[in-house]
């Protein structure tokens, strides 16, 4: 019996993962350097493994309240004010959920009308481009541009908006680029933001591996924090990504509205990733800053290795990300990177993975361990001299 | 802190040469900032982290706390150094609390251990009292879990 004729028509056209297709196949493949990872290498520091050690044997197995534990949410609101410069109210604008991925599956579900449209730049994460179709909004994709360093320009946003616009959607630092915006970037986004009087879903969750220079949460500019839903987690800070917690922060009647969704499909996130959730924000500090301060050191060391390769790298400010240009190879990014794969055994994944707008460029993931960062940047330099010299 | 310095502690292992290309340093250079740091004896030496219920079947570990009489104008310093040169003492610490010193001992045997104890750290002028605990089984030495395995990773190769 032919099943396909159940699905419904929007998900039968929604393309795979372009990631998926690669993890197919360097998942066949033995003694390959991932640089194709999108998570810490570090485990869970151990305090707060501990803590949910602690809270399973005390007994805290039930559900939660929808929104979250008041404890974390009280928790999220100090760690936001102290660290972002907003305060959100625990009782009515926190909202817990089961990693950022849950939070904005929700919160387009709750905003987005059939047709209505929403901004996003591009490349970035694979998830925002297909939960905007599964809401039946209308993807408007905002390209950024390595000359830019990747941040997103006032400029690319007037050139990219049509009228029926209603949501503009904002990761900085950027997965898979690395780009983010300096203050008076962020600036210019929100009074673009305003002007054409646009609802900002501000995914932050690399915030912390904000190497140079300050973190600019939109949320905290005058007039902002009222037209911004604030999305953060714990994955990427705290090396918490299999523990899916993350949460949302905005004005109440939207809270409530994303709340519903929530109530109706997760009812509420696991009870002991909230209770390890507490333990990140209250304890986790000094250890997020350890591990930002290593990600630094891999990041300073494969940039460079990129850019004395001939593929040029700019200085990723956030994120363990660094997405060189593969252009000078002749190839484009998914032959690069399968070839690379082949040949060499080191995994990239191609820029195409995050939008059209990442053609031309590989992403690597540096959160891996020094001796392969060498191995694997001395693996693609041969494979570039073997391209450069066929040309 | 020394850029070096810091990548020493992460603990990787790392080779001269891995180092230089982390660091972007060349090799000569990191060797000269080992010897700089050798020299102001801040780099005392290299040692193995080893797993010794794996390798040193039969060395017995010992810790000592040690009471002894600080003395004018040196305070505890000349005793603790006196006792830091045997051989078989492995590192030596001046201590808040109940005792004064504890003192980290190694022996082939305990016969050995005991008999450092009695005939040499006992008998020495100013130590007041000793009391040996012996080692019985280790789960972390020096920020190494034993009891994991190597290689172990189930991160998935290709992920968001």
């Amino acid at each position: 019996m032919d099943t396909t004729r159940f699905i419904a028509k929007h998900v039968v056209n929604l393309p795979r993962s372009g990631i998926r297709d690669f993890f197919e196949v360097v998942s066949k493949m033995q003694d390959v350097i991932s640089l194709g990872i999108g998570e810490p290498d570090f485990d869970t520091p151990w305090h707060i493994r501990e803590a949910a050690i602690y809270a399973l044997e005390k007994g805290k197995t039930h559900y939660t309240s929808n929104l979250g534990l008041i404890e974390l949410r009280r928790a999220i609101n100090r760690y936001v004010e102290k660290n972002f410069g907003i305060g959100y109210r625990p009782e009515d604008e926190i909202l817990v959920t089961v990693g950022v991925s849950e939070a904005l599956d929700i919160a387009f579900r709750a905003l987005v009308n059939p047709g209505d449209k929403v901004m996003f730049h591009q490349p970035c994460y694979v998830s925002y481009h297909p939960s905007i179709t599964l809401t039946h909004g209308v993807a408007v994709p905002v390209p950024t541009y390595a000359k830019d360093n990747f941040a997103l320009t006032a400029g690319a946003l007037v050139a990219a908006w049509q009228p029926g616009c209603k949501l503009l959607m904002l990761n900085l630092p950027c997965n898979p680029t690395g780009g983010t915006c300096d203050r008076a970037q962020v600036e210019a986004i929100a009074k673009f933001a305003v002007e054409k009087d646009l609802l900002v879903l501000s995914d932050e969750i690399y915030s912390e591996l904000t190497f140079e220079g300050e973190h600019v949460s939109i949320a905290s500019l005058p007039g902002m924090k009222e037209r911004t839903i604030f999305l953060h987690g714990f994955s990427k800070a705290f090396a918490m990504t299999g523990w899916r917690i993350g949460y949302a922060c905005g004005p109440a009647t939207l809270i409530e509205a994303m709340m519903k969704v929530h109530q109706y499909s997760m009812m509420c996130a696991s009870i002991i990733s909230q209770e390890g959730a507490i333990e990140a924000l209250q304890r986790g500090e000094d250890g997020m800053k350890a591990m930002r301060e290593q990600y630094q050191r891999r990041r300073d060391f494969i940039v460079r290795r990129f850019n004395e390769i001939g593929l040029k790298c700019h200085l990723p400010r956030g994120s363990f990300y660094a997405f060189p240009c593969v252009e000078k190879t002749g190839l484009k990014e998914t032959d690069f990177a399968v070839g690379l794969l082949q040949a060499e055994h080191v995994a990239m994944v191609p820029g195409t993975a995050f939008g059209a707008n990442g053609a031309g460029f590989c992403r690597a993931c540096f959160a891996t361990g020094y001796d392969q960062l060498i191995e694997a940047a001395d693996r693609i330099e041969r494979h570039v001299q073997k391209l450069v010299a066929k040309r | 802190m020394n850029p070096l310095i810091k990548l020493l502690l992460e603990g990787g292992g790392l080779s001269t040469a891995q180092m230089a290309q982390v660091l972007n340093l060349s090799e000569v250079e990191v060797n000269r900032q080992l010897d700089q740091l050798k020299k102001d004896r801040l780099l005392l030496g290299w040692r193995p982290v080893l797993n010794l219920a794996e390798e040193d079947a039969g060395i017995v570990h010992a810790v000592i706390e040690v009471r002894i009489t600080p003395e004018r104008g040196g305070g505890f310093n000349r005793l603790a150094e006196r006792i830091s040169r045997f051989d078989e003492v492995e590192s030596c610490y001046l201590m808040s609390g109940g005792y004064d010193l504890l003192v980290f001992v190694n022996g082939s045997s305990l016969q050995k251990v005991a008999g450092f104890v009695t005939e040499k750290l006992s008998t020495l002028e100013g130590v007041l009292s000793t009391a040996t605990h012996f080692l019985l089984r280790t789960y972390k030495e020096q920020g190494f879990l034993l009891d994991v395995k190597a290689g172990e990773n189930d991160r998935l190769k290709v992920t968001p």
